[in-house]
């Protein structure tokens, strides 16, 4: 237990609003918690739950319609209300702020060691080469390798948990109390979270900071947080140590979120099931453009003599790394990229078809995306949105017949059919999801490519969307390719794995014996990063 | 499925009936709550009204000559004022060798009062009906045996507001004439470089590659042509006509308008929802259609505020040039340009058409940056 510490931030009755066009929104209802010196607690919850509001109040970073009121008090001193200057001298210093998305947080113009330099100077003066000495140092501390030449890169050189690294480096710049982490892995691929993750704890024991981890990720906190604050809807709905919510929760929201990791299993089709979808050494190149002087045109090649076949009532899971060309190969089974390779659907060939001979085909094999928020023109109704398929592929649908058609879709996939009217951004991203799958089955398709669907979504609404899939996998004998980096996805919903990297296959099989078994390293290694973080 | 029925997303208040509002309401409501830009529209609809309504409330016509009133300043008297018809006045009476006593005049009407030696024969009258200033003159009455007249009669007075060309025009008339010339090119003009730019932005971007290479090199050979010399060509070849003037300044202003689309449209292509679109069968004209060109509206509209007050300033130009308006017809930017070389003598020839033509600036830009901050989604 470490309640004998002393509280180095404590928050009370703290609110945050926001004005909009309809009136204010209670984004934090009053909530109030302690941190203690050198813990680390958890703030978990779903999005929309006021988790990450509540640290930008205190930060003085909220957008410019939010308002901060109530007490947030760092050693004492009051920071709600705070003149902007007072605040600079506590923000950056003690207490410092890490982002989830690394690739947007760092500023491409700069190099990493100007950027890194940047709040030594202003917080503690000195001379630039001091400075530069200093970010070796930190450089070192967090792990990027040769950083005597890495200081002057720029952050496009660096991959995305170099770049989280970095990140690390300028928030612990000025040795903080308080160590605020948003989201700090959710945009990183599962080994290299583990590594970021372990990274932080290392760091957290030689400079015995306290961290702040918001997530939605229950599994990082159950090994990586002392205490736990579980919010919702603006308010805290109960907290306590790691060990007692996790093992006697009071609340009935945190049990939901606990259980709400994917189960389940999916049984494999018959063995005779006809094949419905097969590519053949499928290789996809990228042009990275050519140079002005270089001759011919450089490409990457981003899938590599690739087969897949998908037989009817199969769950295809393909999972890897990001740049894996797992999307790619997604994109290339639909022809929807130029690919070589063999391509079958049903007993048609269809390696040769063009975009005309491939539109009649379309209706057939559809796809749905990872985001929910860019999958949908935010110009059009729902309702536009989901009956746009049917102007092309059964065009002589009167206006009647396809909103009846947008009704029993929209109902099929559990939404409320008088969503139709309305505009994509008044939805929640898992209820965008659903309109975006709706668009996929009002087509009534045979194979469905979903491209990362649950990636972008909270734990609790991926168990639906997957218990939504599931069903109309059942109802209509679908067959699916699924896409995910999320390994505990995968091993619910399909039945067949298939691991790649590099644009390769690792190797693939039953889906149980891939999770229990994996022969090569790189999926022991993907699967030892996923469930045992 | 608790998720569906009652997890609104955070920006929304939890209101079940709440009203569906697309990201234009959205933008319409937030566009009304900024106050210089709401100053901006009543601003140009009142410039507007008083364009196109204002003409049927003024007597004079844009192109009557008043060949007595040339180059005469602004005044809310009307003219000719009181000192002026009375030195007329005694004009006449020198002429009719009578003697003016007395002279007054009020609103249409002036009575005088005429005095000789002898009695005074009542026809002449007839000389203050030959001068310009008078007419209807009659004996109202007569006294001490016809020595002393009475007369009454109609002046022809006009008020020139705004004082009147060298020419003897109403300015006012002309300003408001200029006004809907001017108004009418900005708008036209910009909807044909929108029309043309717009597609031909969103085609070049959407389809990308050799034909985007192709497409792009053309405008920027346009570009590379002088302005000048492109009108006069288009001049020549279709001779001189007030459409021509919409068609040249259109065919002249998309190219901004295109390169500006095909920027959001290079955007626009890698997000899922084109993708989503392709998966779907669209073809390539049909998610121009109803993908590209509805999304890249923000920025277009934007645009188009700053290019109508370009193409008036162009179209000034023009009309300097002698490729423009002709005169009898005329814009703010003609009118401008006279009052410019008339500067010394008569000020308000240049005054007039330039407040209302920067009011209409003032008013565009401020409606300009009203709808860049409603429509910009970073707000949302």
């Amino acid at each position: 237990m470490t309640g004998t510490q002393e509280n180095i931030l404590s928050i009370r009755d703290l609110k945050v609003d926001f004005s909009t066009p309809d009136g204010t929104v209670n984004a934090v209802k009053g909530i109030g918690f302690d941190i203690k010196a050198g813990e680390t607690l958890a703030v978990v919850g779903e999005s929309g739950s006021g988790k990450s509001q509540t640290m930008m109040g205190i930060m003085g970073l909220l957008a410019k319609n939010g308002t901060v009121t109530g007490s947030a008090k760092y050693r004492g001193k009051e920071l709600v209300g705070l003149p902007k200057s007072e605040l600079n001298k506590v923000r950056g210093a003690k207490i410092t702020m890490i982002f989830q998305e690394p690739m947007t947080s760092l500023d491409p113009l700069y190099t990493i060691g100007r950027q890194i330099a940047e709040p030594i100077l202003y917080h503690r003066g000195g001379s630039r080469a001091q400075a530069r000495a200093r970010v070796l140092e930190l450089l070192e501390l967090v792990g990027i390798p040769d950083p005597a030449r890495r200081i002057d890169s720029y952050p496009h050189e660096l991959s995305g948990g170099q770049r989280q690294r970095v990140m690390i480096a300028m928030a612990l710049a000025n040795e903080p109390d308080v160590l605020i982490a948003d989201e700090p892995t959710t945009a990183l691929d599962v080994t290299i979270q583990a590594q970021i993750l372990k990274l932080l704890r290392s760091l957290q024991e030689r400079f015995g900071m306290a961290i702040v981890l918001i997530t939605h990720d229950l599994g990082i906190v159950r090994h990586f947080a002392e205490r736990v604050v579980v919010m919702r809807r603006g308010e805290v709905v109960e907290q306590g140590t790691t060990e007692q919510i996790f093992e006697s929760p009071t609340s009935s929201y945190t049990r939901m979120l606990i259980d709400a990791e994917p189960h389940g299993r999916k049984a494999p089709p018959a063995d005779d099931a006809p094949i419905i979808l097969e590519g053949r050494g499928v290789v996809v190149d990228f042009d990275i453009g050519k140079g002005f002087l270089s001759k011919g045109p450089r490409t990457f090649r981003a899938v590599n003599g690739v087969t897949v076949k998908l037989q009817e009532g199969q769950t295809i899971g393909v999972v890897g790394e990001s740049g894996s060309g797992k999307s790619t190969l997604g994109r290339a089974l639909l022809r929807l990229l130029p690919s070589d390779g063999a391509y079958r659907f049903g007993k048609q060939d269809i390696s040769r078809h063009d975009r005309r001979q491939m539109r009649s085909l379309r209706k057939e094999m559809q796809l749905v995306f990872q985001d929910p928020y860019g999958s949908l023109s935010p110009r059009q109704t729902v309702g536009e949105v989901i009956t746009e398929g049917l102007l092309v592929h059964e065009p002589g649908l009167s206006k009647g017949d396809r909103d009846r058609r947008a009704i029993a879709a929209l109902q099929e996939v559990g939404l409320d059919p008088a969503a139709r009217n309305r505009y994509p951004h008044e939805f929640s991203g898992g209820q965008r999801q659903r309109i975006a799958i709706a668009r996929a089955m009002i087509l009534k398709p045979r194979v469905v490519i979903l491209d990362e669907p649950t990636s972008a979504l909270d734990r609790s609404v991926q168990g639906q969307v997957i218990d939504l899939l599931r069903k109309l996998q059942a109802d209509h004998n679908l067959s699916y390719v699924f896409i995910s980096h999320d390994l505990s996805v995968v091993k619910a919903i399909s039945d067949y794995v298939i691991v790649m990297k590099n644009g390769e296959i690792v190797e693939q099989g039953e889906t149980d014996a891939i999770f229990e078994a994996p022969k090569a390293d790189y999926t022991k290694a993907l699967i030892g990063a996923a469930f045992s973080v | 499925m608790t998720d569906i029925v009652n997890n609104p997303a955070p920006a929304q208040p939890e209101n079940p009936d709440n009203k569906s509002r697309s990201l234009f309401q959205l933008a319409a409501l937030r566009f009304r709550r900024n106050k210089a830009a709401m100053a901006g529209c009543v601003m140009m609809v009142l410039i507007a009204l008083f364009s196109y309504i204002g003409p049927f409330f003024v007597p004079h016509s844009y192109d009557q000559v008043y060949s007595s009133y040339v180059s005469v300043g602004p005044s809310l008297e009307p003219r000719p004022d009181e000192a002026s018809l009375e030195d007329a006045m005694r004009g006449v009476a020198t002429r009719a060798r009578v003697n003016l006593d007395e002279f007054n005049v009020e609103g249409q009407t002036f009575t005088a009062t005429l005095s000789a030696e002898s009695p005074i024969d009542p026809r002449a009258t007839r000389y203050f009906d030959r001068a310009n200033e008078f007419n209807n003159t009659e004996v109202v009455a007569t006294e001490n045996d016809g020595r002393v007249l009475k007369v009454q009669g109609n002046v022809s007075r006009e008020y020139f507001f705004f004082g009147t060309d060298p020419n003897g025009r109403d300015m006012l008339a002309r300003v408001m004439l200029g006004g809907q010339i001017s108004i009418a090119v900005g708008l036209l003009a910009s909807l044909v470089s929108l029309g043309i730019g717009v597609l031909y932005g969103a085609t070049s971007g959407y389809l990308g590659g050799r034909v985007d290479n192709v497409m792009m090199r053309f405008v920027e050979i346009l570009y590379s042509l002088p302005f000048v010399f492109l009108v006069v060509v288009l001049v020549v070849f279709f001779g001189r006509s007030f459409i021509l003037i919409f068609l040249v300044i259109g065919a002249v202003e998309w190219l901004d308008m295109a390169r500006i689309v095909r920027g959001q449209t290079l955007a626009l292509k890698r997000r899922e929802f084109v993708g989503a679109a392709q998966a779907l069968g669209l073809s390539d004209w049909q998610i121009i259609r109803r993908h590209i060109i509805p999304n890249t509206i923000g920025p277009v509209i934007v645009f188009v505020t700053v290019v109508v007050p370009k193409v008036i300033l162009l179209e000034s130009f023009l009309s300097f040039l002698g490729l423009g308006v002709q005169a009898p017809l005329t814009s703010w930017g003609a009118l401008i340009s006279e009052g410019a070389s008339n500067i010394q003598s008569a000020p308000w020839l240049l005054i007039f058409p330039s407040i209302f033509f920067v009011a209409t600036l003032f008013s565009l830009n401020f409606i300009g940056d009203g709808l860049r901050d409603a429509l910009d989604p970073k707000d949302r």
